[in-house]
């Protein structure tokens, strides 16, 4: 069995399921609440599938006053909660505990305002990353962060992980695209955060709320920034024959003053695995940087000369440019099925740490060395220009000892990249998953200082509580 | 000002405040001292000075990062980014002219208000581009939060709570920053003798397309208003953008470039239309709510304005009166939604009203509880924000 631990479940709580299930019965529509225990195991787990555990019940609200009295109703029995929005997280932040009710925003799946002047679309949190994109494209605006489940994964959860996606270096992350929320305390208050203006007055609230893992509060509605659509998009392969040169060329090309929308990674096993799958016809090389730029046709010309030119510096073995939608779409294909190809070859464990780009080439070197330590294959694919590295280790689910494994040589991993100044989660979160890592990174007393922001938002410690901090720092603040 | 502490390192520094905690003895926290008058009045027997911590200490360009102590003047970490062809992404405005100070600037006094100018439009607020701070709380403990890097999400986001906080949960002692490129070539379009209806009309349009702006500003001024659109990039780029904005918003357009454009945004960026000692308004609202809000406070406060942040972003000079005008200003904002600061008026009124936006009272509960987490006996500028 795996290694990351979960508090016992209150057995007080387990006991009195009837009465807790009845009166949440009694506040919300009876079909909101979900409590035998063949359907509450659809809710068992996220993303990280290898940790598991139904809830007590499920419960999916349609308004933000449902919401609020199933908080209030959870407060005053001493309840845990655990948010989730698709159950999409990589990193185990909608793990459950047998004692906690899962409030669910699938049901808050409706645009209620889009506003092209003043550029802003609110939403309640339960729509998916993609429909809010959707929602304004004929209008010629999109939502920027676009995480790789953004099919799926609902906004709630990306604001709940503060989540990215592959254009963040120009557009940056939810957290730099979100103006407002409408959010329901612990206790079951309702609050507004920010708006359709910029920024609010006060202390950053709204900065400190994304990104806290669903810690502080239950958000159920939106506002978030639109931008127009650029022009147009273009990117561009480069091959090496040497990883370290990869990441050397992607720090050059971003002094060279083009700030390019993405810049994308892959190794050779990635490549491989990839090309096998998705047909994209990737060049025989150890290592690929995909680097897209946008705008008119003559300015996507202007940008793609500077970076071409900062690429012939390295000598790469292959350059390809696309001359059509068609080779541009090649070229994003296998980056694209990266993630679905490596599923095919391999269970795998999908790292996010960090690293100063400067450190690229010297993590990529030593995670090698890592990987014959370990006597586990790593795939790399990542965002490099903000130095997001996305480490696949492959393992087996059914080798007893494998799973063990792999997360010894990610924890190693992950601390190779705060070792370098980076940080042990880019964009997925620490959840469970990273939980224990904490201290790898932050001392007691940063840790104490944002703990002592949970308190003020949650001040009995019922949402979301065995997640991001270590049992032991957490313990006397946990309930039970 | 009474006693001054001036400490050299972030331990010392760390051992003033623990002192001060003792006590307890409340300090006022000073940088370069040019924004003294933002906020409200703190009085103090005792001032923490933090420009003895001073210096970069980290400067990646090829990584996009610069880290520097908070004493650090403003200028030399905009020198330094420079000669690497980069800068900070917000544009930290320059309050010396509204506020009548002198002195240099510090990079921790632009972080402890948030400090953002007319680029926040196009690239953020100075919170987006902070991605590392370490502090020293009310106990004197050092703690940090973020890093160095651009993508970052773990743990609890301490940095943005810390970015515009006046110095009321800890001393900064030093910041991390994702920077940017300068562009190759900037230049302006200026719409000329627009109202300020139809002048942020066009500002929405130019913001809602495709070309990049990364100023959109409206100046009412007697002779004819001028409402200004700037965009940036490599050479070919900005002719190709100036004729596409020309070709979308059409009307009496005239181009600014080089000493012309940079006194343009510098005017906007210092306000500096605005001397005197009448009460200045800093408003936030949706720019669609602009005009509105502008006209109200025209014939009821005799108001100037001037609009930043495509109309987002209203200056207003009002005036004078016993509370800075601050019941019309405030209720007139309520009506659509945003919030407004009082960024100058005498000593008197800023302690006698509000300066920044009441809270709901949850929200407001939310802030009393953190700043007594942060810095429990309260010694840290005290009374700087909420009374």
């Amino acid at each position: 069995m795996s290694t990351i631990a979960m508090p016992l479940p209150d057995e007080q709580i387990l006991e009195r399921k009837g009465a807790i299930v009845t009166a949440l019965e009694a506040v919300v529509p009876p079909d909101c609440v979900i409590s035998d225990p063949a359907e509450t195991k659809a809710y068992e787990c996220d993303a990280l599938t290898a940790y598991r555990c139904p809830p007590l019940a499920a419960v999916l609200p349609r308004t933000t006053q449902e919401v609020a009295v199933v908080m209030k109703t959870c407060h005053a029995l001493g309840v845990p909660v655990v948010p989730r929005g698709s159950g999409t997280s990589l990193a185990g932040g909608a793990l459950p505990t047998a004692d906690s009710v899962i409030l669910g925003t699938a049901r808050l799946n409706g645009v209620l305002e889009i506003d092209t002047a003043n550029r802003f679309i609110r939403v309640q949190t339960g729509v998916t990353n993609l429909s809010v994109t959707g929602a304004v494209e004929d209008r010629g605006f999109f939502y920027a962060p676009d995480p790789s489940s953004q099919l799926a994964c609902a906004i709630a959860g990306n604001i709940a992980m503060n989540s990215g996606g592959a254009h963040c270096l120009k557009y940056g992350v939810t957290t730099n695209n979100l103006m407002g929320v409408r959010m329901v305390m612990a206790d079951g208050e309702i609050v507004e955060l920010g708006g359709g203006h910029l920024d609010a007055s006060g202390y950053d609230l709204l900065g400190v709320m994304c990104g806290s893992e669903g810690q502080l509060g239950i958000v159920t509605e939106a506002t978030l920034r639109i931008l127009p659509k650029p022009e147009g998009a273009r990117p561009v392969l480069i091959g090496f024959d040497s990883p370290e040169v990869a990441g050397e060329c992607v720090a050059d090309i971003i002094k060279s003053g083009v700030l390019p929308v993405a810049i994308e990674y892959m190794d050779r096993l990635c490549i491989q695995a990839t090309d096998d799958f998705s047909g994209a016809g990737y060049p025989d090389v150890d290592a690929l940087l995909i680097v897209e730029v946008e705008g008119s046709d003559a300015e996507i010309d202007e940008q793609l000369e500077k970076v071409l030119a900062v690429a012939r510096r390295h000598n790469p073995v292959e350059l390809r440019q696309s001359g059509s939608a068609q080779e541009s779409a090649l070229i994003w294909k296998g980056r694209k099925a990266a993630f679905g190809a490596m599923g095919q070859i391999n269970d795998y464990l999908c790292l996010d740490g960090t690293v100063p780009v400067s450190q690229l080439p010297k993590v990529l070197r030593r995670t090698g060395e890592l990987s014959k330590i370990h006597g586990l294959e790593c795939a790399n694919v990542f965002h490099a220009g903000d130095g997001n590295m996305h480490p696949l280790i492959l393992f087996d689910a059914n080798a007893p000892g494998d799973l063990e494994r792999a997360e010894a040589f990610g924890a190693d991993i992950l601390k190779l990249c705060v070792e370098v100044g980076g940080c042990l989660t880019g964009e997925h979160g620490v959840g469970i998953e990273k939980r224990d890592l904490m201290g790898e990174q932050y001392s007691t007393a940063d840790m104490e200082a944002q703990m002592g922001v949970k308190d003020c938002f949650d001040p009995d410690w019922l949402l979301n509580p065995a997640k991001v901090f270590p049992l032991h720092i957490s313990a006397s603040r946990r309930a039970g | 000002m009474g006693e001054v502490f001036t400490p050299d390192t972030e331990a010392d520094l760390a051992a003033v405040v623990a002192d001060a905690n003792a006590g307890p003895t409340p300090l006022q926290i000073v940088g370069g001292g040019t924004k003294l008058g933002l906020g409200r009045p703190v009085e103090t027997a005792k001032t923490l000075n933090v420009s003895g911590l001073s210096g970069i200490t980290l400067y990646e360009p090829g990584a996009l990062t610069l880290v520097a102590k908070a004493g650090t003047p403003l200028a030399e970490v905009q020198a330094t980014l420079q000669t690497e062809g980069q800068r900070l992404p917000f544009e930290p405005m320059d309050y010396r002219s509204l506020l009548r100070s002198e002195g240099a600037p510090t990079i921790g006094g632009t972080v402890a208000i948030n400090n953002s100018g007319s680029r926040r439009i196009q690239a953020g607020a100075c919170r987006d581009s902070l991605i590392g701070v370490r502090f020293v709380n009310g106990r004197g403990e050092v703690v940090k939060n973020g890093g160095r890097v651009m993508k970052n999400v773990t743990g609890l986001d301490l940095v943005k709570l810390m970015c515009g906080s006046y110095g009321t949960l800890g001393v900064l002692t030093e910041l991390s920053f994702k920077v940017l490129p300068i562009n190759e070539r900037e230049a302006t379009l200026v719409l000329n003798g627009l109202s300020v209806e139809d002048g942020v009309r066009a500002l929405s349009a130019a913001l809602g397309s495709p070309f990049e702006v990364t100023g959109a500003a409206h100046l009412p001024e007697a002779a004819g208003s001028l409402t200004a659109l700037r965009v940036e990039g490599f050479a070919g780029q900005v002719d190709y953008r100036l004729g596409k904005l020309g070709e979308l918003l059409g009307g009496d357009i005239s181009v600014l470039e080089g000493v012309a454009h940079n006194q343009l945004w510098q005017r906007v960026g210092t306000v500096s239309d605005f001397d005197g000692t009448a009460p200045v308004w800093r408003i936030s609202v949706k720019p669609g709510d602009a005009p509105q809000v502008v006209e109200v406070l025209r014939s009821t406060v005799g108001a100037d304005v001037l609009l930043d942040w495509g109309g987002g972003l209203i200056w207003a000079r009002v005036a004078d009166g016993p509370d800075g005008a601050a019941q019309v200003v405030r209720q007139t904002v309520n009506r659509v939604g945003g919030h407004a600061t009082l960024v100058r008026a005498s000593d008197s009124v800023r302690a006698s009203v509000p300066v920044f936006e009441p809270q709901a009272t949850r929200l407001a509960q939310i802030s009393a509880d953190i700043r007594a987490k942060f810095d429990p006996s309260g010694v840290l500028n005290p009374g700087r924000m909420v009374a």
